[in-house]
């Protein structure tokens, strides 16, 4: 059984089909990073997963759980779904520690002892026990995107969700969120990862699914997608994205005046 | 002859503070103090007015307005609630009731709380007496603003909070419990202390309900000293005790507006 098991998904927001048919399945212990260009819809497919958008048409499975059956108890299902978003979202008015407590202690019905303890684990886990009096405003947005994370695995998720990590963050501070992540891949941990992060997904992926205009175009591992790709969709992407010094006038169609 | 703009811009500065004195200074010099003084400033007229201004009027007024406040508070807390609520029929009757009572006079919903409703009902009683009819006649309309207001409070958290508590899994009650409405009601302090002082000023209608020397507020009790000390010093007193109790409240508005910007 799969970890995520996904198919026939269709999304419209109105008249615009963001999703057009994905078939994709997620392995348990299995890192899959979906790149692909703005708009292509792997934010809104990873959204689908845990049911934040409602899908049109189409199953989704988690651990074997049919979370688009109109029945399902999507909130149990989500306790084991942890996910991290591009903006952090923190929750502003709770400190570092409560933040990691809030939904171990409602939510889980922890004791306050055992959630304090789970969450001096998980912040000492991405480095961060030193600001657990600290309230969101003060960090900055590598401490914070770790914080999330650490608010995450909190509930002992069985599968994480990524949604552009490090879009939101200064240049300088996208290594310390990648070596969090890096580590929780190592530990074995099921992970679909929506990245910009072309040198994360080739190093720390078992599989990169490429998408563009709401399908899946092609996927398999990093090695193959990035080394020797299969569709000019693909090559041109990753072309712009790796190289984007080298990008010449001709390809985005420059007319020089005479 | 040619200025340059900066020479301009000093000339046309001072200027501006020189008619303004000047302005000043006309007014000043055409008042009649002796008469002014004789009628808004007679310490003896205020003095008599003590304590009673104080230990009646100014409490009554205070204890009004915190009653109408936290009525309308609670109704307006549940009708904001309902105006965002997904089931279509609470979304009419809170929007109903917002346009309803910021349509009508505050004047008018407590004649009919305080005579309507006793003429149409006379074997009931609201509980309370004064003190009731007053939380409910000024608490009915206070509620429709406040309603607005922290609906705009609860819409102005970002949508990633709810969806990261949901995400933890969170039902949409606990997430607003637990995480939406403490960062809206922080939004909101501001433009809810503006509410308390609209209050505190509109307990000045409670005199239509027939007040009697116990549950008198200060704009009542005022009049009352004008018609026997036929002076209008009283009046005075009275603007001076209301605003002991609005300044600090604008105080701490701008505060905490100020507070408020720069965590931004």
């Amino acid at each position: 059984m799969s970890t995520i098991e996904i198919s026939g998904l269709h999304k419209s927001f109105g008249a615009l089909e963001v999703l057009r048919g994905i078939d994709l399945s997620v392995e348990a212990g299995e890192v899959v990073c979906v790149i692909g260009p703005s708009g292509s819809g792997k934010s809104t497919l990873l959204r689908c997963v845990n049911l934040l958008e409602e899908p049109t048409s189409g199953t989704i499975r988690v651990a074997g759980t049919e979370v688009t059956d109109p029945d399902c108890d999507i909130d149990a299902v989500r306790r084991g779904i942890g996910m991290v978003f591009q903006q952090f979202n923190l929750f502003g008015h709770l400190t570092v520690r409560e933040n990691v407590t809030i939904a171990q202690r409602r939510v889980l019905r922890r004791s306050r002892a055992e959630a304090e303890r789970v969450a001096t684990a998980n912040l000492s886990r991405v480095g961060l026990l030193d600001k657990a009096g600290a309230y969101p405003a003060q960090l900055s947005g590598g401490q914070q995107q770790r914080v999330a994370i650490a608010r995450a695995l909190a509930m002992d998720p069985q599968l994480m969700l990524f949604d552009e990590p490090t879009s939101a963050l200064d240049p300088e501070l996208v290594g310390e969120v990648l070596a969090v992540m890096r580590g929780l891949a190592a530990e074995g941990m099921t992970m679909l990862v929506v990245t910009h992060e072309m040198a994360f997904a080739r190093e720390v992926a078992h599989r990169v699914v490429f998408m563009d205009g709401g399908v899946v175009v092609e996927q398999g591992p990093p090695a193959e997608v990035f080394g020797s790709p299969r569709e000019e969709r693909t090559r041109t992407f990753l072309h712009r994205v790796l190289e984007p010094a080298r990008v010449s006038e001709n390809e985005i169609g420059v007319q020089r005046k005479e | 002859m040619s200025m340059s703009p900066r020479r301009r811009r000093q000339v046309f500065r001072v200027a501006g503070y020189v008619l303004f004195a000047a302005v000043l200074v006309a007014v000043a010099a055409a008042a009649d103090w002796g008469r002014l003084s004789e009628a808004f400033f007679r310490l003896d007229v205020a003095r008599s007015m003590f304590p009673d201004a104080i230990t009646v009027a100014l409490r009554n007024t205070i204890v009004y307005t915190l009653l109408a406040f936290v009525f309308g508070l609670t109704l307006g807390l549940v009708l904001a609630l309902m105006r965002l609520s997904s089931i279509l029929p609470y979304r009419w009757f809170a929007t109903a009731y917002i346009e309803l009572f910021r349509g009508l006079p505050a004047l008018l919903v407590l004649f009919m709380v305080g005579y309507g409703v006793p003429l149409a009902f006379p074997d009931r009683e609201i509980p309370g007496g004064v003190y009731g009819s007053v939380t409910v006649g000024l608490g009915l309309t206070a509620a429709a603003y406040m309603a607005e207001t922290i609906r705009a409070g609860i819409q102005a958290v970002p949508k990633g909070q709810l969806e990261a508590a949901r995400t933890l899994g969170m039902s949409h009650p606990r997430a607003m419990v637990s995480i939406i409405l403490p960062q809206a009601f922080r939004i909101v302090i501001p433009p809810l202390t503006n509410e308390i002082i609209l209050l505190t000023k509109d307990t000045s209608l409670v005199y239509v309900l027939g007040v009697t020397s116990t549950t008198i507020e200060l704009t009542k009790f005022a009049g009352d000293s004008l018609n026997t000390r036929v002076n209008p010093t009283p009046l005075v007193v009275a603007g001076l005790l209301y605003l002991v109790i609005t300044l600090p409240l604008s105080q701490l508005v701008r505060g905490l507006e100020r507070r408020a910007r720069k965590e931004r």
